[in-house]
């Protein structure tokens, strides 16, 4: 009685929390412009999504395009920077271990909009003109703390003295690198890459403040703008679904990863 | 080559781009348009009603759902981190997965979904819109917290007579306090800052401070826009304060 009361409990919070997005794809199979509208079963706005052939299509393709670009590329920089930076901190001592630690926990404290208004007046402040790199460089600076995080806890688990080892059997510095240090943290570098890219994908606040006006579009500021002249275009209910998989399907990914590495650790 | 060194790449860029936009903002928030030192932005805020208003309602905002979402989300993470009432890491991953959707996105879904049931958008809509995006945020740190609790202390308050419900209130919630003062952290603040989501959810009607911050600097009212981001600021430091190193641990590993 108590565990269905409990399963019946998390069940409505589920349903609840979900309700608006069953929403969204129960209508992405229908034509209505109008959402709410059902006018009967359709894969039409599927097929109009992937034949491009809609009102404002280019727009949007092209801010689903600039959306994936800029995930990637900053995801990209950010496993490589963070992948340094924490072997770095991993041997750093004390004081300025906390130091470099509070300094990578800053961006997870801040409010989108404080990290957005800040480098729109960094920009501003260095005369530096926004688009594309301005994006790239924001999205870099808040996706690599998660990184960092991510490989920490696996050079934690790495015994010191391999990476010694194998520069005394006559490896040289790259080949270590490559062929012991790296494939050693790659579990954590490939976590730390997909938060990255997540953090990116869902970004709206700091990507509107820095991407300047020639007319740079994401997906969340195409929609933004979009919603705010009014409806959203109907298109928008099957990309927006597929998101939705998109995610459930990396997030299971994630978490069998890290199911895995448990018990192998645990071993 | 000492590997400490490794770090120096990521502190320079941190410094830049993390670091000295920060300090960007204290200095436009005290500079006129001239880039001279001046306390005008700051008085203006305290002199502007409706900057002041938007203040107070978003912290009342704020407030109400935090509130919400821990009377929602402290027993359903209690169930989740329950072995004997709930096994499936499914339902984990599912409580978890609206985090990393995008909140502009899930919000106008919601405000579609009240359009179509016929419910006026306002106060109520904005309150449960808010939840809808925080709750995951709330649930995720207070599980993580209990999932991790060692459970000798539940059975040794048992063993020595405790009734379920004095566990519950003297053992399990003060232990897993860092849990929720990090799940506070987490829905606060993000309340108070939010733009465009409350004016989504209320077509207009509600504005949060966010809002007033991001209506300035588009409006290259730079000066006062930064210095409204420092009173931001001033608040996220203080509730900082009343948070501790626990909670860091609660929040690493964000999955």
């Amino acid at each position: 009685m108590k565990k269905f009361l409990a399963q019946a409990y998390l069940w409505f919070l589920l349903v609840l929390l979900y309700a608006p997005l069953f929403f969204i794809g129960i209508f992405s199979f229908t034509e209505s412009r109008v959402l709410g509208n059902w006018t009967g079963f359709s894969t039409k706005l599927y097929a109009n999504l992937f034949s491009g052939d809609m009102q404002g299509s280019s727009s949007l393709i092209s801010a689903v395009e600039n959306t994936l670009l800029i995930a990637l590329i900053s995801a990209f920089v950010s496993m490589v920077l963070g992948t340094v930076a924490a072997v770095g901190i991993h041997n750093l001592r004390g004081r300025k271990k906390q130091a470099v630690s509070f300094l990578n926990n800053i961006p997870m404290i801040n409010p989108d909009v404080i990290t957005g208004v800040s480098l729109f007046l960094l920009f501003v402040f260095l005369h530096f003109s926004q688009g594309y790199l301005t994006v790239i460089l924001a999205h870099i600076s808040f996706g690599t703390p998660y990184v960092v995080l991510s490989v920490l806890p696996k050079l934690r688990q790495m015994n010191p003295n391999i990476y010694e080892a194998a520069l005394d059997l006559g490896a040289t510095p790259s080949q270590a690198l490559w062929k012991v240090l790296v494939p050693q943290l790659r579990p954590g570098m490939v976590s730390g890459f997909i938060l990255a890219f997540t953090m990116s994908l869902d970004d709206f606040a700091v990507t509107f403040f820095t991407r300047g006006t020639i007319g740079l579009d994401t997906l969340s500021t195409y929609i933004y703008t979009d919603a705010r002249k009014g409806g959203l275009t109907p298109e928008l209910r099957p990309l927006m679904t597929l998101i939705f998989l998109i995610i459930l399907i990396l997030l299971v990914i994630i978490n069998v990863r890290q199911e895995k590495m448990k018990k192998s650790t645990s071993k | 080559m000492k590997r400490s060194r490794w770090s120096i790449p990521y502190v320079v860029f941190m410094a830049i781009f993390v670091v000295l936009p920060l300090l960007l903002i204290l200095v436009y928030a005290f500079q006129d348009g001239n880039g001279h030192f001046t306390l005008s932005n700051i008085t203006r805020f305290f002199s502007d009603s409706d900057a002041l208003g938007t203040f107070a309602v978003s912290i009342e905002v704020a407030i109400e759902n935090t509130l919400i979402c821990i009377l929602l989300g402290y027993p359903a993470a209690w169930i989740l981190a329950n072995k004997d009432l709930n096994k499936s890491a499914v339902t984990i991953i599912l409580f978890i997965m609206p985090m990393w959707i995008n909140a502009l996105m899930r919000t106008l879904a919601t405000a579609e979904l009240f359009n179509t049931l016929g419910i006026t958008l306002g106060k109520g809509t904005l309150l449960f819109g808010m939840v809808y995006d925080y709750l995951p945020f709330m649930i995720y740190p207070i599980y993580n917290v209990l999932n991790k609790m060692d459970k000798s202390y539940s059975e040794a308050a048992q063993d020595l007579g405790a009734t379920p419900w004095q566990v519950f209130w003297k053992v399990t919630v003060p232990l897993s306090m860092p849990g929720v003062s990090s799940g506070i952290l987490m829905v606060f603040m993000p309340t108070v800052s939010t733009f465009a989501i409350s004016e989504f959810l209320t077509n207009n009607k509600i504005k949060l401070f966010g809002t007033i911050i991001q209506e300035n600097i588009n409006s290259s009212m730079w000066n006062y826009g930064a210095a409204l981001a420092f009173i931001m600021l001033i608040i996220i430091g203080i509730s900082t304060l009343f948070t501790n190193d626990d909670e860091k641990e609660a929040e690493g590993g964000l999955i």
